[in-house]
Order: structure tokens, then sequence, then C-alpha cells
């Protein structure tokens, strides 16, 4: 497990790092490292510089704002899940960075690497997903922002061009009568999700839903909505029987299948977490 | 400190482990850890491919980086003139035995196989030579299944061993058993697989060899559960050195459960590299390496049958098992799946016809040797399944089932109908307290009750026995073996009374400081903290066959009991002298000599230790110094047995299994240290509980290992298991001064059945029988669907 050669940079500013990037085609971000250092170690990844953003300041924050939760890129699973501000305003992400790994891997993993590195079977993009997030990001060419349905490209790609950097996560503050759940099946051997199922609900006074989400890690290629399924729920009372009718027709597509599980087991998973997810939620609504 | 710690009481209770300050604080120097002025590393190019033609190998690049010393592939081994053979140490009759060179020649055979190696002056410089060795590799196929590689036409690991038979075993008498199945009333039949296992000691295997040209002796470092084993071999078959000439030290090993018994070509290689740059050469596997060089586990493909009569009593078993030996055979490799396998077939029960035939199948994979259990966890994970099975075909409670079929208390010594003689039990009665313990007859009311709800409960059985204790050295010897399996003890009191004893077992995690020191505080009334005990290193105790097969307790316990009784024996004529008494009239108690009703008039021994090494007033005859050597040579093997018991949930959403609660009644004979011998069930449950639920080596149809890492491979964890609760029975070994079995690794053996018979239980109302290991969650899934 010895890493081939490579430079280490430690910028303090987000300039500093897009222009390290920049400057080396061959560098990669390095934030807290528990994708990418083991990808090194066993020498799948041998990027020839590492640009360590974990001690820019900039990042490191959670904040809120006119309805809107802002967490910095390098902000720990570890703060996320114990954070007042991301309980109240978006308890379904601190339910999910509660979930990964161990406790190591809690107090390093950052969120910017999590959905940076979109790994299908992180814990965090369906719940950026299911949350309609918002992710900035800062380049040479300046800064932008991009939903996090168009983030995620594909198996591990992102809309992140070499040289950006995602600094910051914006969420929309739950409103009344939100519900949330976050409900991880754990792959034995990985402790990632087999399947992840991250559902929102809204319901007016009188109990029926205004709006829903549902989401998926764990069973494509990326993170992925079940929209169809969600949207089948809205003016419904959110029974479980409502709840069922909505999953029953539901089908993921492209499915993915490994040695582990096929991708047909994955849609049932995707089913019996996502009625469970579902009903958690309304429950918490 | 809890439990007695002094004197007599000592042995049986259950004091801490004195090792695990050092470990806990990580102050212990495993291999790794050790530094050597001088010292260079070296690393293995492993075959991508799990079966290639070399064509030629280019290390142009590689030498020429900056901190390379030098790369070596097989030709050069061949040049230095050493053997460089990796031998099989249990010969079976007619067995093929394909050369096993230090390094492929000119064929790979398995993902993983050795080609190249880099000799460099830091481990990173090592590791980045790797990616510079081209080796022109011509691609055969590869064959992983023992059974499919048996058929005509698939690809030969060996051109000596057509359709890739290694042996062809059996024991028992087929006559007899067809005869019995004939008359059968009720048949049991299953067609099972025994999954392939990857050992995942915490620590890898490392080796840092230092050979001195001038003096031609090679200290050899190394992770491993028994040195003088690897000193014989690595002198004999590997090397060529003068065994006084080697000198293997095992400094502190992180786990082995087997994988560090057997002689692998990298520990040879850090040796034989050392000889040729005149530096010492530290070698250590990386976890991917030890996915792909440590000797797995099981990997059966099984058909067993069992008959029984009307009244559901066992009148035979048959078994037909494939047993993959891996690309070469590894060093007991042919012992695990007949003489650790085949005779275990009669379980705890009376049974009167068996057969058991076996083909040992090479395969394009990791050599398959013993791993915790060996043998006996196959072994009873069929006859366990059979006989719930049995249960189910005949109506009868699995419960009920096995009492009508134990061999009965006042049976002892039983023969069983392939070769063992067990020598005592009472398995009903370790059955009734589990039963008792784990509440059978309400589990069944309640069980009932949770599925009107939809609720799937399910509980399972494991009646095992398990031989250990390794073993007579004739007997072995007559079944091929290429050792003797006796164990070494020196007990040496000091002229203050200090005592230091030497062991040839190795242990590597099993607390032999503590129980050894146990042993000896009992048996010569020295306090507990006077007692050291020194194992592993071949150059300062006697030939020792190590720590393996649980025979620590059973023949280095027993050697050192031995060797403290003729300690005694010494010290008694002395102390008689002393006190001018007669031997016969002294007594001895917590540690003094008397003659009787006169206890206040005593030698103590360390009394009689300082006049035994001032030698000033000996008896005539007695040769000064107090300590005894013991060679102890068991008279049978050691038969723990017990129940276990596990119960499940399953979850009918999901397919998920949830381990609810598992329970142990284990009769492992007199218990040395209480806490210890948990600690050992515990692990072992968790061990079993990972071959059945979670853990298996996955070889895709061209034999390339997709569960390659911790990421694929399921080892379980902590909060997938619940607090195992766990109970005895004490039936002493009748031959053993000790009265002591083995209890490494009866829960590995136990604890598959157990967990499979609970799933398939809970399972039964949708008609399931069996369910492969490991049990995931789509298979539930798939059954009840
Ligand atoms: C034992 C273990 C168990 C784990 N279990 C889980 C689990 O259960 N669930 C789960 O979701 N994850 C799990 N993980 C992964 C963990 O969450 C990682 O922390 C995460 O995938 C990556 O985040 P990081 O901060 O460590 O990023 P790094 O490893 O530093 O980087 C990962 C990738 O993202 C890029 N990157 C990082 N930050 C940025 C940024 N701000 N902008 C642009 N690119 C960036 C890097 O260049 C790299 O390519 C586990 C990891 C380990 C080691």
């Amino acid at each position: 497990m010895y890493p081939s050669k490579f430079d280490y940079h430690r910028p303090s500013s987000v300039q500093e790092a897009v222009q390290i990037l920049a400057d080396n085609p061959d560098a990669k971000v390095l934030a807290g490292g528990h994708s990418l250092i083991p990808v090194m170690k066993l020498r799948l990844a041998a990027p020839a510089a590492l640009v360590d953003i974990g001690r820019i300041d900039a990042l490191q924050s959670i904040s809120r704002s006119n309805g809107s939760l802002r967490i910095g890129a390098c902000v720990t699973y570890n703060e996320i899940a114990n954070s007042a501000d991301v309980q109240e305003a978006a308890p379904l992400l601190a339910e999910a960075a509660g979930q990964i790994g161990d406790r190591q891997v809690r107090y390093r993993g950052t969120i910017g690497g999590n959905l940076s590195h979109a790994d299908p079977a992180s814990d965090l993009p369906a719940a950026a997903l299911a949350l309609g997030a918002t992710l900035h990001v800062a380049g040479s060419g300046g800064s932008r922002s991009v939903s996090a349905s168009d983030f995620f490209v594909d198996l591990m790609m992102t809309a992140l061009q070499a040289d950006e950097i995602l600094t910051e996560v914006e969420i929309p503050a739950a409103g009344a009568g939100t519900g949330s759940a976050y409900v991880k099946f754990e792959h034995p051997a990985s402790g990632y999700a087999l399947c992840g199922a991250a559902a929102v609900v809204t319901r007016d006074a009188g109990g029926s839903c205004t709006g829903a989400s549902l989401c998926f890690n764990g069973v494509s290629a990326t993170a992925v909505s079940a929209a169809a399924a969600a949207s089948g729920l809205v003016g419904s009372d959110l029974s479980d029987g409502a709840i069922d009718s909505a999953l029953s027709g539901m089908s993921i597509p492209d499915a993915t299948g490994d040695m582990f599980a096929s991708a047909g087991y994955r849609q049932e998973l995707a089913r019996a977490l996502g009625a469970q997810a579902l009903r958690t939620a309304r429950d918490r609504a | 400190m809890a439990g007695e710690s002094n004197g007599a009481g000592v042995f049986g209770s259950s004091i801490r482990r004195r090792e695990d300050p050092e470990l806990i604080t990580g102050q212990a120097k495993y291999t790794d850890d050790l530094q050597l002025s001088g010292m260079v590393y070296c690393t293995v190019l492993r075959s991508d491919y799990a079966h290639a033609k070399i064509n030629g190998i280019d290390a142009s690049e590689a030498e020429a980086l900056d901190g390379v010393i030098a790369v070596y592939t097989a030709k050069d081994i061949e040049a230095s003139g050493v053997p460089g053979g990796i031998p099989v140490g249990w010969l079976l009759p007619d067995m093929k035995i394909p050369e096993h060179y230090m390094l492929a020649k000119d064929t790979t055979r398995y993902v993983g196989d050795g080609v190249a190696i880099v000799v460099a002056e830091d481990q990173y410089t090592a590791h980045d030579a790797l990616d510079l060795i081209y080796v022109d590799y011509d691609p055969r196929d590869g064959v992983a299944d023992p059974k499919k590689a048996t058929e005509d036409g698939a690809p030969l690991v060996h051109d000596e061993a057509p359709n890739n038979i290694a042996f062809d075993w059996e024991i028992g008498d087929k006559g007899q058993t067809d005869a019995a199945f004939a008359n059968a009333a009720h048949v049991a039949s299953l067609d099972i697989v025994n999954n392939r296992l990857i050992p995942n000691a915490m620590e890898p295997r490392a080796a840092l060899a230092d050979y001195n040209s001038i003096t031609g002796e090679l200290t050899l470092y190394m992770t491993t559960q028994n040195p003088h084993i690897h000193r014989l071999l690595i002198s004999l078959a590997s090397l060529g050195l003068p065994e006084h000439k080697i000198r293997v030290i095992a400094p502190e090993v992180g786990g082995g459960f087997g994988s560090k018994i057997h002689h692998y070509a990298d520990e040879a290689i850090a040796a034989w590299a050392s000889m040729q740059v005149g530096r010492p050469v530290k070698w250590t596997a990386t976890r991917t390496e030890t996915y792909l060089t440590d000797a797995h586990g099981r990997d059966h493909v099984t058909h067993g049958e069992l008959a029984m009569d009307a009244d559901g009593r066992f009148i035979g078993l048959r078994v037909d098992t494939y047993a993959a030996m891996g690309a070469y055979l590894s060093t007991f490799a042919p012992a695990v799946p007949t003489y650790l396998y085949g005779t275990l077939m009669s379980g705890e029960y009376d049974l009167p016809a068996i057969h058991c035939h076996v083909y040992g199948v090479f395969t394009h994979t990791v050599p398959v040797d013993a791993y915790r259990g060996a043998g006996r966890p196959e072994a009873t994970f069929i006859v366990e399944r059979l006989v719930d099975e049995a249960a189910r075909v005949s109506g009868i409670d699995p419960a009920e089932i096995r009492r009508r079929n134990f061999v009965s208390p006042d049976a002892f010594p039983y023969q069983t109908q392939v070769a063992l003689e067990y020598d005592s039990g009472n398995y009903e009665g370790a059955l009734d307290k589990a039963l008792e313990a784990i509440g059978y007859d309400d589990f069944r009311k309640e069980q009932a009750a949770a599925r009107e709800e939809g609720k799937y409960l399910g509980i399972g059985l494991s009646t095992y026995i398990e031989a250990c204790g390794l073993a007579p050295s004739a007997v072995v010897g007559s079944l091929g073996a290429q050792a003797g399996q006796w164990e070494s003890a020196v007990v040496r009191v000091h002229a203050t009374g200090k005592v230091t004893v030497y062991s040839g077992c190795s242990g590597h995690g099993q607390g032999h400081e503590t129980t050894f020191a146990q042993i000896v505080a009992s048996a010569l009334g020295v306090p507990y903290d006077d007692i050291d005990v020194i194992e592993g290193d071949s150059g300062v105790m006697p030939h020792g066959w190590g720590t393996y097969g649980s025979r620590s307790a059973a023949t280095g316990g027993s050697a050192i009991a031995s060797a403290a009784e003729k300690v005694v024996d010494k010290a008694r004529t002395i102390a008689a002298h002393l006190l001018e008494a007669a031997e016969e009239d002294l007594e001895f108690e917590d540690g003094n000599f008397f003659v009787k009703g006169s206890p206040d008039q005593a030698q103590s021994l360390p009394d009689v230790a300082l006049q035994a090494y001032l030698a000033h007033n000996l008896p005539k005859g007695i040769e000064p110094a107090l300590e005894a050597t013991s060679f102890y040579d068991p008279a049978n093997f050691v038969f723990p047995f017990g129940t276990h018991i596990a119960v499940v949930e399953v979850c009918a959403s999901t397919g998920q299994v949830d381990l609810k609660r598992y329970l142990a009644v284990d009769d492992v004979g007199n218990v040395i240290n209480p806490m210890i011998v948990d600690g050992q069930v515990h692990g072992g449950i968790a061990q079993g509980v990972g071959q059945s639920l979670y853990e298996t080596a996955v070889y895709d149809d061209g034999a390339n290992l997709l569960s390659g890492t911790m990421l694929d491979y399921a080892v379980p964890k902590a909060h997938f298991l619940p607090s195992f609760e766990t109970d005895r029975t004490v039936t002493p070994c009748p031959h053993n001064p000790l009265g002591v079995k083995g209890v490494g690794e009866a829960g590995t053996i136990a604890s598959p059945a157990a967990v499979v018979n609970a799933v398939v239980d809970a399972l039964s109302p949708f008609g399931v029988n069996h369910i492969d290991m490991p049990v995931t969650s789509e298979k539930v899934w798939n059954a009840m669907n």
C-alpha cells in the first residue's frame, strides 16, 4: 500500500488552489482523503500532485441566511451530523452524514469530497438531490452554480472541470410541514450503501401531501431521483397504502448489478427502503 | 486482577491476559516494526493472469531505477543453485505432486503467483519498480470451480494431473453404506458449496531476513505459527542451508488462523535475497497481497446423503466432495479435506455405516490450506445440515432427532466408522443445557405467533464434535504427515525461585504467556508473576511443532505439565535430603515440601532451587540446577464437543438476516482460564458467522479474484453480531495430564451450521431446504419470492 510519488501543495485560499490546479493538469484536490488516498495506495490513481484544500478557512463553515443553509466543502460528516443548524434546516443531510462509514471516516470525510467523488454508493448524493441542493463551484474561469440534478453526470463523474473546486453546498431550509428520512442498506463489506433511500415530504394542515421527493444511492451509476413515484404521492394522504401504490410500479432506470447484488435485487431494495423512508418522513412531517 | 493469581487455585481462574498491555498500547513489536542496520526492501511482482505462459521478462527499466539494487526472476534463483522448492508436507497415496518453485518459471497458475522480485533501498522504490517490469504473458484459460475443473476439457493447472485431480481419497465402507441406503425408510440429501474463505489475520505476513555470509547463518524474523517447521522446510526444500545455521524467530504475531502455518515462497525469497545482496531484506505483504497469497480456506462442492430407518435412526451417511487445492499443494493442504474432514463424518452420532469420497482438485486459484477449523467446519457443516434436513424429511423435531442418534454417554470410548476413537463425551448434557438456556419450547410458540404477523423467526442447532490437539505422531505419520505432532517444553527454575518456561508452541494471540504460566503456577506452587513464558524462537527452545489445530493446551500445555512434574520430582529428592527425611514421607503443597504433619519445617521450592544451583549439598547422584525438558506425544486426539444455537429473524421485504441470539455450550474439558476460553469461543463464532452470512472469495469464470479487497470481502463487523451467550459442560480429557481439550477452533466449526439451519428454519413456510453460504440478503429474498 505504497502510492507513487506526488507533489503536495497546501494553498490557503480558493483562488490559490484553483491557480495550482490550472497550472498542474495532473493535480488532484485532496479534501478528507478518505476516497483519494485509498485509491492512490492501491495505485489505481497516481496524481502528479495533490492540492490539499483542508486548511482553507473559507471552506470550513456552516451558516444560515435568507432561508438557505450553506455548508462549506470541507465541513466533515461529523460536523454536519451534529450541527444544530443542519439538523433544523436539512435534517435529511444530518441523518445521512451520521450513517457514513465509521467514526474515523466521519471525522475526516467532507461533504465536498463525497459529492465530488460521486461514488454511486456514497450516502450524500441522494440527500443532495432530494433536498434540491445547489453546488457552488470555483474555477480559473470564475465561479458558477450547478444544481445537484445536473451535478452527477455518470459513474464517478460530475459536472466539475479539472481546474474547478466545489466550494459550497447550498440547501433551501426545510419549511413547515416537512419531514424527511434516510434509510440505508449497508453493503456488508464496504459499509457503503447497497441502496440508500432519501425521502422528503411536505404535508398541508389537512395532512395531504403537497410535495415529495425520493432519491436513491447505490442503485445505478449515479444517485437518481424517482420523480414519477414521488409525484404520484402529491395530493395523497401519504397512507401506507398510498406509498405502496406509488412505489409499486417504480423502476430505477439503468440499475446496476455486481457480484454482491443483482440489478433486480437492488430494485427490490429500492422499493422496500423507499417505502420505509417515505413512511418515516411522513411520520416526521 | 480478576481471579486468584497465586498457588494451586490459579489454574482455572480468569486472570487477565498479561500480553494485553503491550498489545493495546502499541508497544508490541511485530516483524514489520523491526529495523536492522543496512536493511533493504523486497517486493514481489505477481501475475495478473490466472493462467499464462511467460514468454519473457524485461526488467531493464526497473533495474535502472534509482534505488533499485536488483531484480530477480526464477532463472536467478535456479542459477544460485538453491533447491528453490516450496514443498508439501502431507503425502497421500498416488497424489500428484507438481513442482512448486519459489517463483513461477515459465507458467503462472493463479492471480498472485510470483513472477519476479525487486530489492530496493526503500519500500516506495521497491513498489515503483514493480510497475517497470514488463512481462510478456501468453494468457491461457483458467478454471476456479473445483468440480468444473475435473470435467473433461477443463484447462489443466498441471499437465501431469489429468482432470486436475491431485488425489482421489476415500474413507469408510462403501458396500456397507450402500446397503444401508438400500434399506432406508427416509433419505435426506443435499448439494452444497462450502464457500472459499480468505483468512484476514490482522497483521499481514512479513519477513525480515538477515544472512551473515561469514558465518553462514541466516536469522529470519517472520510471521509464523511454527518457527521450527519453517526452519525445517527452508533448510530442506527452499534454500539448502544447514538446519542449525537457520534461526527462525516469531516476534509478536498478529493472528494467523492457519495462514501463518504454511511455508510460502515469499519468506524464502526474502531470505534468498539477503543471501544475494548481503544485507538484511524485509518483505511485508500489502493487504492486497494477503488476499492474493495467504492460503485460502474451505472451497468444497459436496453432495451428501443421510439414510434413516422408520424411527429416524441414522443408518448410513455418504458424502462426495470436490475439494479445491488451488494451484499448488500447500504445506498441509492434502490433510485438510481428508483426515481432518472425512474422519469427522460421524459427528456426535452413532452411525453404523459411513462412506466419504474426496477428490482433491487443482484450480487456478490461490492454494487452499488449513484455515481455522481446517476440514472440521466443512465436515460439521455437511453433517449438521443433513441432520436438519433429515429432521425435515422425517417430520421429527431437530433436537429430538439428534437426541435419538447421539453416541450415548456410556458408550465411550466410541469407535467411529471413520477411524477416530472418541475418548469421552456427554452430548445430550450439552444439548439439554443449551435448549434450556435458549428456551427452545417457548421459542417454537413465539415463532408460530410471529409467522401470523408476517415475521419469520428461525432457530438452528449445531451439535458438533471435533478432533483436535494434533496429534499422536505415529498416527499422523501413518496417514501421510511428514512431521511429528508431539510438543516440547522446558521448565527452568532459576536460583532465586523465579521460573522461565520455554514452549515449542508459538502463540499469536491465544494468550499462552498467561495460560501456560497458570499451569506452571499451579504445578509448582510458585507465584504466577514469578513465571515467564517464552515461545517462538528456534534458536532458544527445543524443537516444537507450533500452534494450530487447537493443539497448544492439549500438547504444549501437557508438555509443560510433565516438565513441571519432573522439576517437582527432582526438587522433592533434594528437599528430602535437606530435611533428612524419606522422599515418600514428604508432602508438596503450595510450593512447600515438608514431612507429613510438620508443615512449619518446610523447604520451599525457591529454597530448594537455591541449593540446587549452589550444589554444595546435593544428594548423591543428583545433578545441579533445577530444570526439566519434556517432549510430550499425545495418546490420542482430543474431542471437544457441544451445542450451538442460533436464532435469526429474516426481513420479509429485504431478505436480510438478523442474528438475534447466539448461544454456545461447549465442552472443552478442564478450563485453564475461563475468560480466555470465552474469548476464543467468541472469536471463533464471529468467524463462523462470517462464513455463513458474509464472507466469500469470488472468482470469475476466468479465475480472476473479484473479492480482492476489504471493500468486497465482508469480514463481519462488531455491529453485525449479537452479544454471544456462552456456557460450558466439563468432561475432562481422560488421556492428558491436564484434562484439557482444545478451544481455538470450536466456534468456527460449530457456528456455520447453526446459522444456516436457523435461516432454513425461518424460511420453512416457503419450502426452502437449503441456501448456500454466505446467506446473503439477496439469496434469502429470492428464496422467499
Ligand atoms: C473505511 C471507509 C468507509 C467509508 N464508508 C462510507 C460510507 O458508508 N458512505 C459514504 O458515503 N462514504 C464512505 N466512505 C468514503 C468517504 O465518505 C469519503 O470521505 C468520501 O467519499 C470522499 O470525501 P473526502 O473528503 O475524503 O475526499 P477525498 O478523498 O479527499 O477526495 C475524493 C475525490 O474528490 C475530489 N475532491 C474532494 N474535495 C473536492 C472539492 N471540494 N472540489 C472538487 N473536488 C474535490 C478529490 O480530488 C478526489 O478525486 C468511506 C471511506 C472509508 C475509508
